[in-house]
């Protein structure tokens, strides 16, 4: 199943994205194939990451977890652990649980949620397993995982809750003693009854979304500091500015007194978009102890107590006309939330229920979601966060309804997307997408693809009985992007809104500071932030500086989650420049002794219209830093912040085709090929673009025939080291050819809609659509995923008979 | 991930890791490449007091001919074994599992000696030895002694070494000429264990349309616990027509006596089943990839 990198192909790739960037006129960096300006310190390390970071006096903590998947507490002692060599201290959940409270959920999606106490050390009861139930601090790290084996804990095993159907059942027991459901979220448009009386087909389906565990490169890590009035939080996370917030709440520790400094991050995919037990722990410890913090987890630890994604048992259904149109939809979900409900667990499915339509028209739409706990770590976002769970489920769909029909899986999409005449167009599920042209994207992915010669060999290898079966799978999607307008959160009673800040600030030299409230871990936000400055006010791409993550430099943002981070911050840099811009030419224009009016600014200057009189914006700087000779009533300052709140999401669109050989006797599934053609509007930088297609890919493949977190009958997780949970290395995966359609977003000036999910919500489906397409002949119409060899060579055998 | 605390040695000679072996007592372990003891030890799940490091003892570091076989000393990384011109000669077999072994950061560290003596049925190398009927050279302060590998695998993890003991070397016997070989992993990505792997050495005799398969070797990873040697296979094999040179390997292109005779691949053995497989399905998997071993390298 394996494949050897090209690297001459990748070469050839990046010379081609050079290609697309060539600099168009007017858009001088907007568009280039810039080289990440962050990317050689971020790669040789030379850099803070958290568990870098030391401090003097800094102690060490660790854990003890609970091994079962649900108990009574009945005994923790620590006196043992506390005798130990190097152990400053050691405390159980209930030293800890009169100043600890609670870990917060943001999301409460109906006003009747169960929404449990979540003590960030466990006192009562064990929920999951690693839920922590002691700490040891010590003077390293070392002494401190010795130390942990000294600590006495008993238990009274209780029953675990792992399936979710069982766990609805009345005689079922329960997580928390509210029971077991969390809630109950439904949405409907259209007669769905209607739609599917006297429908000439209807496609049912249950499809499992198998239990994900979000593998980022950097583990979680956590620095606490204090110096006895204000504190200082490093961790490794993706929302610097939601978790101070959060923390001021949980833990009493004013706002104003508390800074959270994300240093530079490696990866979250969600995972890092938490309020997590050992950060308020490590607060808390440092609020007692009076000295530096840290911890770090170790990847069996991560795979235990990282929040999950996923997991979502669907129950869906299509009716179509016999010509292959959309009548109606149906989708009954059950989410399982896990033993809590974290930062915004019970909003992931949700995100998906405006997505569940695809790019398709349709006269009625039936949503339900079932939130459900069970002892297992809680879910929360990751990549794509309800929108692959979604595309999966319509995208499967489609498959499904043209193998009922006899129509080739293409022409049934076709037959019922939104054509490009019709935008903007008002979704079923109550959307308006702003653009997007899906039969454009399609034709160029079918033409790279070779669609027709890989159906005629696919013909060929049926014909023949050969063992190696070719299929060839299609996802034609679209998400929403660009988290998020803040009235459409309010209406689905999130906690925040969905804003973003930037401040840009003109120094004496002309070099440009801008301060961003997005959070970038890994996705070169400092590259293409400075390429939008660059253009905006005419600087050169060099001499912009980008700051983030820190909540004493940038007080204020939203942080990166949800593919917003260029949608929204990118926005809000550009209109910060666009203040800078404006400030300046009053300034030019004194100093020109013309009208401001009659100032034009191009290429870094601005030029009094008709003559050759003019001023470059870094001699405004400079005067304006002199203030010797400003006019009247004007700040010595073209600094200018902007918050945007953007009215709409965006919504980028693709078609994704992958073939795929399945080696009937074995199993095994290889890609062949596989052709991704995106349309995330206008391009800021055509390499991150690929670059985060690509990582995409990768983790949706992921999820198609690699992943799975597995719990045993008893509630123990299986998959708690790499040689267990398996992820994609580059050698299990193809040649990627990737390329693009560009329908500009109408809905921002900059005209991006987003690219940071596309790829994991796009491919899922492509892959298992091929796997099975390559087995329809033998009776096969679904395998589940993660469609391993095993399960492929099971489902030949259970359709043979 | 952090291990229990140890004392660690590295003795410069073979005698004194003996004897700072034989000193140390029940509690105390071998240290090679580390590349299997060290998981063991971060996930706690191995507590010895000291580690001897074997690692640079110039007494298991060497490869050369002697007589008829190879000797490969056990500290032999399995990137040497890759590159050595002498173990590519006298036994093909060996480079090709040990190409398929994780990868190069592991095979630099791992050593042969390392991979035989932890006796994980899961690792590519004790199929190979059982195939290839190595000789074990086996150390204590009392002597060398000779284990032959039919011997070496006792049970899961555990081999005939005692508690003393140092493997210094195995000695792989050179077969003669005309054989083909071929290593047939199959894992889930391509840095993960084999779900079953199959080592096959083949003789064809004949020309043309009528090559046979004279005689065969055959060892099972992952099939039980401990490697296994396909006797049955072995024997049904022998006379088998092989397919017109070229067409060999392809799925579905077999002979049917070899396909015949790779059904029985599972016969006797007691295969584990875990998160990725099934005993059922590792049978099923033993069978399909026998064929395919001994058709390759009958090729
Ligand atoms: C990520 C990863 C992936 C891997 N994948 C594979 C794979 O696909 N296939 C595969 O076959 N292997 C795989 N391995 C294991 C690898 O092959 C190891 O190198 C090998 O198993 C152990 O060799 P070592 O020298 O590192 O031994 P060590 O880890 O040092 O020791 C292993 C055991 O052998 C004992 N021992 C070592 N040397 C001697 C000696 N001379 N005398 C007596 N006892 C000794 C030790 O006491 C210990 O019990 C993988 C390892 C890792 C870390």
């Amino acid at each position: 199943m394996t494949e050897q990198i090209d690297a001459g192909m990748v070469a050839r790739q990046v010379a081609e994205s050079d290609e697309l960037g060539e600099p168009v006129p007017g858009r001088r960096e907007v568009g280039a194939a810039r080289r990440r300006k962050e990317d050689a310190r971020l790669v040789t390390g030379r850099t803070r990451w958290t568990d870098n970071i030391q401090l003097p006096g800094m102690l060490h903590v660790a854990f003890v977890r609970s091994p079962m998947a649900h108990a009574r507490i009945t005994r923790v002692d620590v006196s043992a652990a506390r005798r130990l060599p190097g152990v400053v201290a050691a405390f159980s959940g209930r030293d800890l649980a009169a100043e600890q409270g609670g870990l917060p959920c943001a999301w409460p999606v109906t006003e009747d949620m169960v929404l449990p106490d979540h003590p960030p050390m466990a006192v009562e009861e064990v929920r999951y397993p690693g839920e922590a139930v002691a700490c040891v601090v010590a003077t390293d790290r070392y002494l401190a995982s010795d130390a942990l084996e000294a600590v006495e804990v008993d238990y009274e095993p209780l029953p675990a809750v792992l399936d979710m159907t069982r766990a609805l059942a009345p005689d079922s027991p329960r997580v928390h003693p509210e029971g077991n459901r969390a809630f109950v979220w439904k949405f409907a448009a259209g007669d769905a009854d209607a739609a599917f009386r006297d429908a000439p087909v209807v496609v049912e389906r249950t499809f499992v979304q198998q239990r994900l565990i979000p593998t980022a490169m950097e583990p979680r890590a956590v620095v606490a500091q204090t110096d006895g009035d204000s504190f200082t939080l490093y961790s490794a996370t993706q929302i610097p500015h939601v978790l101070r917030v959060m923390l001021a709440i949980t833990t009493g520790i004013p706002e104003h007194k508390l800074r959270v400094i994300a240093p530079d991050v490696g990866g979250g995919f969600g995972s890092k978009l938490q309020v997590t037990a050992e950060e308020v722990l490590a607060l808390l410890l440092t609020r007692r102890l009076g000295r530096p913090v840290k911890w770090t987890e170790s990847r069996s630890e991560g795979n235990l107590t990282v929040h999950h994604g996923r997991d979502q048992l669907q129950r869906v259904s299509l009716a179509a006309g016999a010509d292959g149109r959309l009548r109606g939809l149906k989708v009954d979900l059950l989410a399982d939330m896990g033993a809590y409900l974290m930062l915004v667990t019970p909003g992931v499915p949700l995100l998906g229920a405006f997505m569940y339509n695809g790019i398709y028209k349709m006269d009625a739409y039936d949503f339900t979601c079932t939130g459900v706990f069970t002892t297992k770590m809680p879910t929360d976002a990751y990549r794509g966060a309800g929108r692959p769970e979604a595309t999966f489920a319509i995208e499967r769909l489609m498959d499904e309804l043209a193998a009922e029909l006899g129509l080739d899986p293409v022409e049934v999409r076709r037959r019922n997307w939104i054509a490009r005449e019709e935008f903007p167009y008002a979704t079923i599920a109550g959307l308006t997408y702003d653009s997007g042209d899906y039969a454009a994207a399609t034709d160029r992915a079918l033409e790279l693809f070779g669609y027709d010669a890989l159906r005629a060999e696919q013909a060929a290898r049926r014909e023949r009985g050969d063992p190696v079966q070719l299929g060839i799978g299609v996802s034609t999607f679209t998400e929403m992007c660009g988290l998020a307008p803040s009235r459409v959160l309010g209406s689905l009673s999130y906690g925040a809104g969905g804003w973003e800040h930037a401040s840009v600030r003109m120094l004496p030299t002309g070099k440009v500071e801008v301060v961003t409230g997005s959070s970038p871990h890994g996705q070169g936000h400092e590259t293409a932030w400075s390429q939008i400055v660059a253009d905006a006010l005419g600087v050169p791409f060099e001499d912009v500086a980008v700051a983030h993550g820190d909540t004493g430099v940038s007080h204020k943002g939203m942080d990166t989650y949800g593919s917003r981070s260029l949608v929204v911050g990118g926005m809000a840099v550009l209109r910060a420049c666009d203040k800078v811009r404006e400030k300046a030419r009053q300034i030019a224009a004194h100093l020109l002794e013309a009208a401001a009016d009659d100032l034009e600014f191009t290429e870094g200057s601005f030029r009094v219209r008709g003559t050759g009189a003019a001023r470059t914006i870094q001699e405004v700087a400079l005067a304006t830093f002199a203030a010797h000779d400003l006019p009247d009533g004007v700040e010595p300052s073209l600094d200018s912040d902007a918050t945007y709140d953007p009215d709409n999401f965006s919504y980028p669109h693709g078609t994704h085709l992958c073939a795929v050989e399945v080696d009937t006797e074995t199993g095994a599934t290889k890609i062949r090929s596989y052709v991704a053609v995106d349309d995330v509007g206008r391009v800021v930088n055509p390499t991150i673009v690929t670059g985060q297609v690509h990582g995409g890919l990768a983790q949706g493949i992921g999820q198609a025939l690699f992943e799975e977190a597995v719990y045993d009958a008893d509630g123990n997780l299986l998959t708690t080291t790499m040689a267990d949970y398996l992820i994609p290395s580059a050698a299990d995966l193809p040649e990627f050819v990737t390329d693009r359609t560009e329908t500009p977003a109408t809905t921002n000036p900059l005209g991006v809609k987003g690219v940071g999910e596309a790829g994991t919500i796009a491919s899922t489906p492509a892959v298992v659509n091929a796997v099975v397409d390559a087995l329809r002949p033998r009776g096969v119409t679904d395998v589940p995923m993660p469609c391993t060899p095993q399960r492929v060579w099971r489902a030949i055998q259970e359709a043979a008979g | 991930m952090i291990p229990p605390a140890f004392d660690y040695v590295r003795p410069s000679s073979l005698p004194e890791a003996l004897a700072a072996l034989a000193e140390a007592g029940e509690d105390a372990k071998v240290l090679c490449g580390g590349q299997s003891l060290l998981p063991l030890l971060r996930l706690r799940l191995a507590y010895p007091s000291v580690l001897v490091d074997v690692g640079r003892l110039p007494e298991l570091h060497g490869v050369r001919e002697e007589g008829g076989h190879v000797r490969i000393g056990a500290a032999t990384t399995h990137d040497e074994v890759l590159r050595s011109p002498v173990v590519r000669a006298g036994c093909p077999l060996l480079p090709l599992a040990t190409a398929t072994v994780a990868d190069p950061a592991v095979r630099h560290r791992g050593t042969l000696g390392g991979s035989l003596a932890h006796a994980d049925p899961a690792g590519d190398l004790p199929a190979v030895a059982v195939a290839l009927d190595m000789e074990f050279v086996v150390a204590s302060a009392a002597g060398e002694r000779a284990v032959p590998a039919g011997e070496f695998f006792v049970d899961y993890l555990e081999t005939a070494l005692r508690p003393a003991e140092i493997l210094v070397a195995v000695r792989v016997p050179r077969l003669g000429d005309g054989w083909g070989f071929h290593y047939e992993k199959f894992h889930l990505t391509a840095q993960a264990w084999a779900v079953v792997g199959v080592a096959a050495a083949v003789r064809p005799g004949g020309a043309g349309g009528d090559r046979r398969v004279e005689e065969a070797r055959v060892g099972l990873t992952n099939m039980g616990p401990t490697p296994v040697r396909a006797g049955g296979v072995e024997r049904a094999v022998r006379g088998a027509p092989l397919p017109g040179a070229g067409a060999g390997g392809s799925p579905g292109g077999a002979g049917d006596g070899v396909r015949d005779a790779a059904a029985l691949a599972d016969e006797g053995t007691s295969p584990p089943g875990d998160l990725h497989a099934t005993p059922e399905y590792r049978r099923h998997l033993a069978r399909v990839l026998t064929r395919r071993a001994l058709l390759a390298a009958a090729a």
